[in-house]
């Protein structure tokens, strides 16, 4: 089995898509925390979809770097939801069921009309599940996926006692001067960005389990907001390794097989914290 | 000067009025006591209050020392917070928010404040609890703790005694009393319970009914609206 490993592990394209799927991992974590405890986990889902739609614009489109077409359109949908959550015309999960499947449909449609690939269904597959998308990444995306992690990773340490107290109370933390829109704002902004990250280690469809598991697995078990990150963090990155490691041995897919770790984690993580309660 | 001098204001939400004409004034150390029933503006008023929303006209001036972002807040619970995963000490740690700017840390000094308010009511013990595995009362004397941290000299607390057993309630009235008496913060408290919020109050504003009432506690007993509404069943008062 090492010896598979090694082999596997000089190849360029392996080491990258370990690099990308680990800060990946990483980062959805962190953010997933909040975004579950305030009751957010649809607009990761939603925003994917969004992702999707603008992703098949952007192959129709035939841009060289499909990400500068698909992180502004992502981050306005992420604003524009969060927007309607706050107002109460549109009901918030209506808005974002309707975003969400709208867009699905739009990208899929365009896709078939217009798309000059030969394979039409391979092509809305592997966006969907991302079922190859991390193997064929170029130096230049590894690049960009480092930058933008570190940068989801440096907001998060900078803003943490504020997304706390945000995300705790958010009446609470107005009343004594923190701009909660603001950080809402920024929350919403960096969740869009890791979406159109993670699209590419799991695809549109699966991306959201990236975020929410780990966190809701770390629930389970601990119970001070410090901890939840932590653990969340580090169970996320464990199940992304190990996915991405057997996906490698068995030749799965890559993004399903992130997603059944983690499903697997929970369901560890749930009985310890029965057992817990027991003792 | 008053703490907060409240001026002809009127209140509302999506352009309707639900309050007109509201004057009353909060002086260091008063106890007041904001009453009315449900969907009498009470809400929109602690919404003003703490800057949240603006007033539909008039104006608030604040004097005495007292920042607008200084008001200790102790809000009714959210269904969020129920299982919420947080340490006591993170959240009562989290009232000192105001006062770090852009800093992303926390200093020793804000530290030791919320050490000390954990001291003053009574719940050190509990620092490394979790919170939605304490009781309502308990969770109340956190979040009170949390808006200790936030002030210096005001507290307004929305509600303090909803959802609270008789017990818990009672040990809350009277801890909201301590910290009257012996420490001089000014207590502004939103209820609708109005004959127990009324026994500890200096003063009382009733909003909703016409007329208006503000004015102190003994006034207030002596005036039709307080007659009316603390007189119970038997027609005796409970003041």
């Amino acid at each position: 089995m090492f010896e598979t490993l090694s082999l596997y592990f000089s190849y360029p394209f392996v080491r990258y898509a370990m690099i990308v799927g680990v800060l990946i991992a990483l980062s959805s974590s962190l953010l997933g925390v909040s975004l579950v405890l305030k009751r957010f986990s649809f607009i990761g889902d939603g925003l994917s979809h969004v992702a999707f739609g603008a992703m098949a614009v952007a192959t129709v489109l035939d841009v060289a770097n499909d990400t500068a077409v698909v992180l502004p359109i992502t981050i306005l949908a992420a604003v524009f939801l969060l927007r309607t959550g706050q107002n109460a015309k549109l009901k918030g999960d209506a808005a974002i069921a309707m975003i969400s499947v709208g867009a699905l449909a739009f990208g899929y449609l365009i896709l078939n009309l217009f798309s000059k690939s030969a394979n039409v269904s391979g092509d809305v597959c592997s966006t969907l599940f991302g079922s190859t998308a991390i193997l064929t990444l170029t130096r230049a995306d590894v690049w960009t996926c480092i930058l933008m992690s570190v940068l989801v990773i440096l907001i998060f340490l900078l803003f943490y006692h504020k997304i706390f107290a945000v995300t705790f109370d958010e009446t609470f933390a107005q009343a004594t001067g923190i701009r909660a829109g603001a950080y809402n704002l920024l929350i919403a902004v960096v969740t869009a960005s890791v979406i159109v990250l993670a699209m590419k280690l799991a695809g549109s469809l699966l991306i959201s389990a990236l975020i929410i598991f780990p966190a809701l697995s770390a629930m389970r078990i601990f119970k001070s907001f410090r901890a939840v990150i932590l653990a969340s963090a580090v169970i996320s990155v464990v199940c992304a390794s190990s996915g991405i490691f057997l996906s490698i041995l068995a030749s799965t897919p890559v993004g399903a097989t992130v997603v059944c770790m983690n499903m697997a984690a929970f369901a560890l993580a749930g009985l310890v914290g029965v057992c817990l309660k027991k003792t | 000067m008053a703490q907060i001098l409240c001026e002809n204001l009127e209140l509302g939400y999506e352009g309707r009025a639900v309050v007109r004409d509201l004057n009353f004034e909060v002086n260091r150390g008063d106890y007041l006591c904001v009453v009315g029933e449900n969907g009498s503006g009470k809400s929109t008023l602690i919404k003003t209050l703490l800057g949240l929303k603006k007033p539909m006209g008039g104006e608030i001036r604040f004097g005495d020392g007292l920042e607008p972002d200084e008001i200790g807040y102790l809000p009714q619970q959210t269904i969020v917070q129920r299982d919420f995963p947080a340490s006591v000490r993170e959240i009562v740690l989290s009232g000192c928010l105001n006062r770090t700017g852009f800093r992303p840390f926390y200093t020793r000094e804000e530290k030791k404040k919320a050490e000390d308010s954990l001291e003053r009511l009574g719940i050190r013990m509990l620092e490394k609890r979790c919170y939605r595995e304490l009781s309502g009362g308990q969770q109340q004397r956190v979040l009170l703790a949390r808006a200790l941290c936030a002030t210096r000299s005001m507290l307004l607390l929305d509600e303090p005694a909803a959802g609270l057993d008789p017990d818990a309630m009672q040990e809350m009235y009277s801890i909201l009393e301590e910290l009257n008496r012996k420490e001089k913060i000014t207590v502004i408290m939103v209820s609708h319970d109005i004959p127990a919020a009324a026994a500890y109050a200096t003063h009382i504003l009733h909003v909703g009914e016409e007329p208006l009432f503000f004015g102190s506690k003994e006034d207030y007993v002596r005036s039709g609206t307080g007659k009316k509404y603390l007189s119970g069943p038997g027609g005796e008062t409970h003041v």
